[in-house]
C-alpha cells in the first residue's frame, strides 16, 4: 500500500485542485481529504455518502451549580482561563485536562466526552473516498486526521487498491503532523511567491524531521519565473526531487466553479499535459517505489 | 482595539490585508503575526527585527529520588504523557498540554517543571508601526499556546491588527477570541465560500462582529455576494484580480506601495471597522 500526500505550507497554492486532478488520472486508487479543518475536495469529486460516524474526540469539563461550593480550587489550578468568576467552564478555553475534574472538592464538575465532528465513507466517481468535517471551533484535529487516514488504508485493502491519494493541511503544526507520518512520499504545492518559497523550506524541514521522501511542483510558475527556478534550487539542495511546473491557468478556477477537475473542463490544453506529466513523475518516482520496480503490474504482465 | 484578519480558506490574502492595512494607516499600529506555523507578515512589512525570545512551555521533570511510583500521574493525565514503568517514569514531553495537573496531584512533590520549546518571538519596528511575530519550531504540534504568547506581548495602547491563521480549528480561535473585530479575506470561489461560511459559523460562536473583504473579486462566481447579503455581512472591501498586483506579491512588494491609490481604500477599510464597532458599542449602550 502506497500513500501519497499533497501538502503545501502555505495556504491556497492549489493542493486541493492538484489533488482532484491526480484522482482524475490515477487507477484503483482511495482519495482521502485530511484537511478536516476546511476541507473541500468534496466541492470537486461530489461524494455519494454510504456511511457517516460520529468523531469523538476529548473530553471538556462542565460544572454542576447545584453541587459547587465556589470554593475557587478549579479556578486557582486551571492554566486555561477557562473558569469564570461565577464558575461556570468556558468550553472554547477548555483544554480537556481533567485536572479541575479530578481536585473537585464536591465532585461537581463533570466531563463528558465530545462530539467533535463526524466523518464519512462515500463513493466518488474516482474511486471511494474518506473524509470528514471536524467541529467548529474544535481541537483534536489531529486525532480526526489519524482516524481518515487509517480508514483510507482499510478501504484500500478492501477494494484491492494499492494507492491512497492524501489531500493534506496547510501550516506545519498538529493536522500537518498528523497527516504526514508513514506515508509513503509527500508532493509538496509551491507557488512561486516571497511567501511560498519562505513556507515550503518549512515545509521541507518537516518533512525531514519525520524522514518522509518530499518532491516539489511550482504552481502558476509563470507568475515568477525567477522565483521559480529559487524553488527547484532550493528543493534540490534539500535533495527534494523537481515534478514539475503548471502554469498560471484560469481554467482551475472555472471547473471549480463547475463541481469539476480540470480535466473534465473544456477542450484539453498545454495544461493539461503539464499535471499529466507531473502525475508520471510522482508514479515513476524512486520515493514511490523504493524497490526499485517502476510499474510492479506491468512488470508481471 | 483589536482586528483580527482570518479567513477560512488559506491563500485568500490575509497578510496582504494585514500588511497593507498597517502601512496604509502608520503611526500607532501594531501587527501580531499569529500564522506562527507560517508566518509570513514579515516578508512584506519587512520590519527591523530588534530582538527575539525563545518560547517553552512548562513540562513535567521527574525526580526520582522522591518518587515512589504512585502512578497518580500518569493516572490523572489525560493526554498519555506520562507513563509509570516499575521504577521508570517516561515523560513524553511532546504529547504535554502543559495542564500542570501532574505536578498538582503528586503527593511526594518529586514533579518540578521544565520547558519544551514550542518557538520563538521576534519583535520589530518598521517606522513607527511595531511589529511582533511567532515562529513554530519544525515538529512542534501545538501552536495554540504560542499564538496566545504573541497576543500577550502586545501593547494594548496601539491599535493591534492580528494576521490570524487559515481553518476554523483551535490555532484561528486563539488568533480570533477576544478581538473587537474580525475581517473576513475570501475570494469568490467555491472552495472561498465554503470556509468561509464555517469562519463565519466561528465567528458568531465568539459574539464579535465582522464584515469581509472579496479578494480576486472578478474570478469565480457570484454565489459569495449572495451569500454576504443574505447574511447581512457588509463587504468593506474588494480587490480586483490583477495579474499586476499578484506579480508585486510574488516579489514581496505591497499594493498600498506600488499602486498608492490603493492607500485611501485601506484607511477607509479601517475607518468603516472603527464605524461598525462604535455603532456595536452604542446597540450595546442602548440595551443595557
Amino acid at each position: 500500500m502506497r500513500e501519497i500526500v499533497i501538502i503545501s505550507g502555505k495556504g491556497g497554492t492549489g493542493k486541493t485542485s492538484l489533488t482532484a486532478a491526480f484522482a482524475a488520472l490515477a487507477k484503483n486508487s482511495v482519495l482521502c481529504d485530511a484537511d478536516v479543518d476546511a476541507a473541500d475536495l468534496h466541492l470537486l469529486m461530489q461524494p455519494e455518502v454510504r456511511q457517516r460516524t460520529n468523531f469523538m474526540g476529548g473530553c471538556k469539563a462542565v460544572i454542576n451549580p447545584a453541587l459547587c461550593t465556589g470554593c475557587g480550587i478549579c479556578r486557582d489550578l486551571c492554566r486555561f482561563g477557562a473558569i469564570t468568576e461565577l464558575f461556570q467552564a468556558d468550553a472554547l478555553r477548555c483544554e480537556g485536562c481533567g485536572v479541575c475534574v479530578d481536585f473537585c472538592p464536591a465532585t461537581a464538575i463533570d466531563f463528558p466526552v465530545q462530539r467533535c465532528g463526524e466523518w464519512y465513507r462515500s463513493d466518488t466517481r474516482f474511486g471511494p473516498m474518506i473524509h470528514a468535517r471536524l467541529g467548529i471551533a474544535e481541537e483534536n484535529s489531529g486525532k480526526l486526521v489519524s482516524l481518515v487516514r487509517k480508514e483510507a488504508r482499510q478501504l484500500a485493502e478492501q477494494h484491492d487498491a494499492d494507492l491512497i491519494i492524501t489531500d493534506g493541511p496547510p501550516g506545519i503544526g498538529c493536522p500537518v503532523i498528523a497527516s504526514i507520518g508513514g506515508a509513503t512520499a509527500l508532493v509538496i504545492v509551491v507557488e512561486p511567491t516571497v511567501s511560498g518559497i519562505h513556507d515550503m523550506e518549512r515545509v521541507v524541514q518537516l518533512a525531514a524531521h519525520f524522514k518522509v521522501p518530499g518532491m516539489v511542483c511550482v504552481n502558476k510558475f509563470d507568475l515568477n519565473l525567477e522565483m521559480t527556478e529559487a524553488i527547484e534550487q532550493l528543493a534540490r539542495q534539500h535533495n527534494v526531487a523537481v515534478l514539475g511546473r503548471v502554469s498560471f491557468d484560469p481554467a482551475f478556477t472555472r471547473s471549480m466553479v463547475e463541481g469539476k477537475t480540470l480535466f473534465e473542463y473544456g477542450e484539453a490544453t498545454a495544461t493539461w499535459q503539464q499535471v499529466r506529466d507531473i502525475w508520471t513523475q510522482i508514479i515513476n518516482s524512486p520515493s514511490m517505489n523504493p524497490l526499485g520496480i517502476v510499474d510492479f503490474k506491468a512488470t508481471i504482465q | 482595539m483589536i482586528i483580527s484578519v482570518a479567513s477560512g480558506k488559506g491563500g485568500t490574502g490575509k497578510t496582504t490585508v494585514s500588511v497593507n492595512m498597517a502601512l496604509a494607516l502608520g503611526a500607532g499600529v501594531e501587527l501580531l503575526d499569529c500564522d506562527v506555523e507560517e508566518p509570513n507578515a514579515h516578508l512584506f512589512l519587512n520590519p527591523v527585527i530588534e530582538r527575539s525570545e525563545r518560547v517553552e512551555t512548562p513540562v513535567p521533570l521527574v525526580d526520582l529520588e522522591k518518587c515512589t511510583f504512585c502512578r497518580k500521574c500518569s493516572t490523572l493525565c489525560r493526554f498519555n504523557a506520562l507513563a509509570v514503568v516499575a521504577n521508570k517514569v517516561l515523560v513524553f514531553q511532546e504529547l504535554c498540554h502543559s495542564c500542570g495537573g501532574c505536578m498538582a496531584v503528586c503527593p511526594e512533590g518529586a514533579i518540578t517543571e521544565t520547558g519544551r520549546e514550542l518557538g520563538t518571538l521576534n519583535f520589530g519596528t518598521r517606522g513607527s508601526i511595531g511589529f511582533i511575530n511567532g515562529q513554530l519550531r519544525v515538529g512542534e504540534a501545538m501552536s495554540p499556546p504560542l499564538i496566545k504568547r504573541v497576543r500577550a506581548a502586545a501593547d494594548p495602547e496601539r491599535l493591534t491588527i492580528i494576521d490570524a491563521p487559515p481553518g476554523t480549528s483551535c490555532p484561528v480561535i486563539a488568533a480570533m477570541n477576544g478581538a473587537d473585530f474580525i475581517l473576513m479575506v475570501t475570494e469568490p470561489t467555491p472552495f472561498g465560500l465554503h470556509d468561509l461560511k464555517l469562519a463565519v459559523e466561528a465567528v458568531r460562536l465568539l459574539g464579535i462582529p465582522c464584515g469581509l473583504v472579496i479578494n480576486r473579486a472578478d474570478i469565480g462566481d457570484n454565489k459569495v455576494f449572495e451569500y454576504a447579503e443574505r447574511e447581512g455581512l457588509p463587504i468593506l472591501l474588494t480587490i480586483p484580480f490583477d495579474r499586476r498586483i499578484a506579480e508585486a506579491y510574488s516579489r514581496g512588494k505591497n499594493i498600498v506601495e506600488e499602486f498608492p491609490e490603493w492607500r485611501e481604500r485601506f484607511v477607509a477599510l479601517h475607518r468603516d471597522i472603527e464605524a461598525i464597532i462604535a455603532a456595536k458599542g452604542k446597540a450595546v449602550a442602548c440595551a443595557k
